[in-house]
């Protein structure tokens, strides 16, 4: 009805390769922009904020991170926890080190640490794939999570063995810490968000990311087309590494506060990549979906399930068990989409948007 | 120069003062190694069958201990419970075959990989919401396990053998065995390596794949069992035994994703090698803990120099 393309007319090829074709999707992004940027933070509280909102975007952008390898080049990582733990870590050591530069600089630079240490464990990569794979991300997995308790100087010596972050100002606002407001941490979350999104949006239509997509489809044929391996691979490593660098040192920075080993073990590496594979493999969108679903629903679940069960069963369930309900919830629904939908919410999605151009026909 | 003589030198100097600290480390080398073996075998035997990666090995291992010692705990009698666990395995077995494996059939490997993730994340959930999360004991005695020790005097020192390691390398052996005779004469023994041989030959012939995949499971979930009450014996049940269950990975870029022979011999060098370079080189240079990671770097050099192991097919396909 309101979603209808007729009478748009594409005159250029600049308007034809648009990223969004149609008049309404400009308008929505515009639209949601704007309810990110002006609605959440002016009607939300402390705890939608702290909770929900910047921990969502925070798993986004490790599941963008995550969605460039497999999702795009069809590498598979289990390693996404260590990279962020990477970057969590260097952006602690750099913003010791020079207490007065502009916190959000280190934010970005940790990516850099992220994904030289990202590239040295995608080497394998070059010779080997598939479940092989598995096996050297995990390497990096553990191993980096051995340095992180082993080697003090990563923790600056601290009795505790955590990190915790120091108060520090951006453009005069104190952002980090512990007296930073809710509402300033969400707005650069998704300002950082917002960018990056972008930013990996242009990389995947460009030269770089139909490279490695080639690769993906068909790694020999690529080859033959002249993509090369070696860089279309450790390229995706890297990038990937990147935005999961960038996600960690936010999770700390911005979300956590303080952050231990436990903060990047392989549970999460498993939960980001159930994002990915809800969300949609290859997709964009998808990331922001698979994050929202496996964020939100077990803080759903906590919260309403227990009175629920105690209102309508003679058994009463406690917040530890609801989130094991959660859990087994997020698992049937991983082997559900991937037998059902493989390609994921995105691609429900799209199938909803097809139908809406053409409502009230079938096709 | 001081790190060369810690790397190359003193090590060897501390194996020839003290052997019976070198053969007590390669003595529980021995026996961590053939836990590691169990439980790759149980990823073999999938592999093989039916091409599926099942990173829910290790979890089955958990959740078969857990079952066992869940059912003991109803008052049902050891061995009983046992046979009702073994039950409790087929039925997974069948169940995961009929729900998830066959309407997946022909799906690119990588979608059936993640789909035992997923199989994972529900069974540790599960598992914790049936059985309960904290550690349990095993229920070594009633199954009449031994437990105790024996001492053996050498070079003036004593190496310590537990009964209960001396059981499980003996448990494990016949296991092995056992499997081995099952594959190589029995009807449907046959009929598995068929499968692993060529899917569609093993179809023309009239052999069920359905029926094979769920045996397949079963004999994994057979596996896992005895890698849980072993393992679990020594120390208890627990779900961080998950995380040690993923050394099986490791093991089996060592030794081959398709070879038995492979599973166990990979075992055996990831479990010297992780406890010797622990006490030798890791606590003196690197200060401890490394058994977490060295198996996977293990695995990591390895891949670079042998992708497909040291028994497994060779691929011949270039990336």
């Amino acid at each position: 009805m309101f979603y209808r393309e007729a009478g748009q007319y594409k005159a250029t090829y600049e308007a034809d390769s648009a990223k969004f074709p149609i008049f309404q999707d400009k308008l929505f992004i515009w639209a949601y922009l704007a309810i990110g940027f002006i609605a959440v933070p002016f009607f939300g509280n402390e705890f939608f904020l702290g909770a929900i909102m910047i921990p969502f975007l925070v798993f986004t952008l490790a599941a963008i991170g995550l969605n460039i390898l497999t999702g795009f080049t069809g590498q598979i990582s289990l390693g996404t926890g260590a990279f962020m733990g990477v970057g969590a870590y260097a952006c602690y050591k750099m913003t010791l080190a020079y207490p007065d530069v502009n916190i959000l600089i280190f934010i970005f630079a940790s990516g850099i640490f992220s994904a030289i240490v990202g590239m040295f464990f995608g080497l394998p990569s070059l010779r080997i794939k598939g479940f092989y794979l598995v096996v050297t991300t995990l390497a990096a997995q553990f191993f980096l999570e051995w340095a992180f308790i082993r080697i003090p100087w990563l923790y600056n010596y601290n009795d505790s063995g955590a990190i915790e972050v120091p108060q520090r100002e951006a453009f005069g606002i104190i952002v980090t810490g512990a007296s930073a407001s809710a509402e300033v941490r969400y707005i650069i979350c998704l300002a950082v968000v917002v960018i990056m999104t972008w930013f990996a949006s242009n990389i995947i239509s460009g030269r770089i990311g139909r490279s490695w997509m080639m690769i993906r489809d068909m790694d020999i044929a690529a080859e033959l087309m002249g993509v090369r391996p070696l860089y279309a691979k450790l390229s995706a490593f890297a990038v990937s590494s990147f935005y999961c660098g960038v996600a960690g040192a936010l999770m700390v920075f911005m979300w956590l506060g303080a952050a231990e080993v436990e903060s990047f073990d392989y549970n999460h590496s498993f939960e980001v990549l159930f994002m990915v594979i809800l969300g949609g493999l290859g997709s964009l969108l998808g990331c922001f979906l698979g994050a929202a679903v496996i964020w939100i629903l077990p803080v759903m679940i906590r919260d309403w399930l227990p009175p629920i069960v105690d209102a309508i069963t003679p058994f009463t369930i406690n917040s530890s068990q609801a989130d094991l309900v959660s859990d087994i919830i997020i698992g049937v629904m991983i082997v559900v989409f991937l037998i059902m939908e493989p390609l994921g919410l995105a691609r429900l999605w799209a199938i909803i948007k097809q139908k809406l151009r053409v409502w009230p026909f079938p096709y | 120069m001081e790190l060369l003589r810690q790397i190359f030198i003193e090590p060897f100097e501390t194996m020839i003062a003290l052997p019976d600290l070198l053969l007590q480390t390669l003595w529980e080398g021995f026996v961590s190694g053939t836990l590691y073996s169990l439980i790759a075998l149980g990823f073999v035997l999938i592999f093989k069958a039916s091409g599926v990666f099942n990173f829910a090995q290790g979890i089955m291992v958990v959740f078969a201990a857990l079952a066992l010692v869940g059912i003991h705990a109803l008052g049902v009698p050891a061995y009983i419970a046992v046979l009702l666990t073994l039950g409790v395995m087929a039925l997974l077995a069948f169940t995961i075959v009929r729900v998830v494996l066959k309407p997946l059939v022909n799906q690119p490997e990588i979608i059936l990989f993640m789909s035992t993730i997923g199989i994972t994340f529900i069974l540790i959930a599960g598992g914790q919401l049936i059985f309960g999360g904290e550690p349990k004991a095993m229920i070594t005695t009633e199954l009449g396990l031994p437990t105790g020790s024996s001492d053996w005097e050498v070079g003036g020192g004593i190496v310590i053998f537990q009964h209960i390691d001396i059981a499980a390398a003996l448990i494990a052996a016949l296991l092995i065995a056992g499997l081995a005779l099952f594959f190589n004469k029995t009807k449907t023994g046959r009929a598995l390596r068929a499968v692993a041989d060529d899917h569609q030959a093993a179809l023309s012939v009239g052999i069920s794949l359905e029926y094979i995949w769920v045996v397949v499971w079963f004999a994994a979930g057979v596996v896992a069992l005895t890698a849980g009450i072993l393992w679990a014996a020594k120390s208890d049940v627990s779900f961080a035994l998950q995380v040690v269950a993923l050394k099986a990975l490791p093991v089996l870029v060592l030794g081959g994703f398709t070879s038995i022979p492979g599973a166990i011999v990979g075992g055996l060098i990831i479990g010297f090698g992780e406890k010797l370079f622990d006490l030798y080189w890791g606590s003196p240079i690197l200060g401890g803990g490394t058994e977490s990671w060295f198996a996977f770097i293990i695995a990591l050099i390895f891949l670079l120099y042998r992708p497909e192991g040291l028994f497994g097919e060779k691929l011949i396909e270039r990336i």
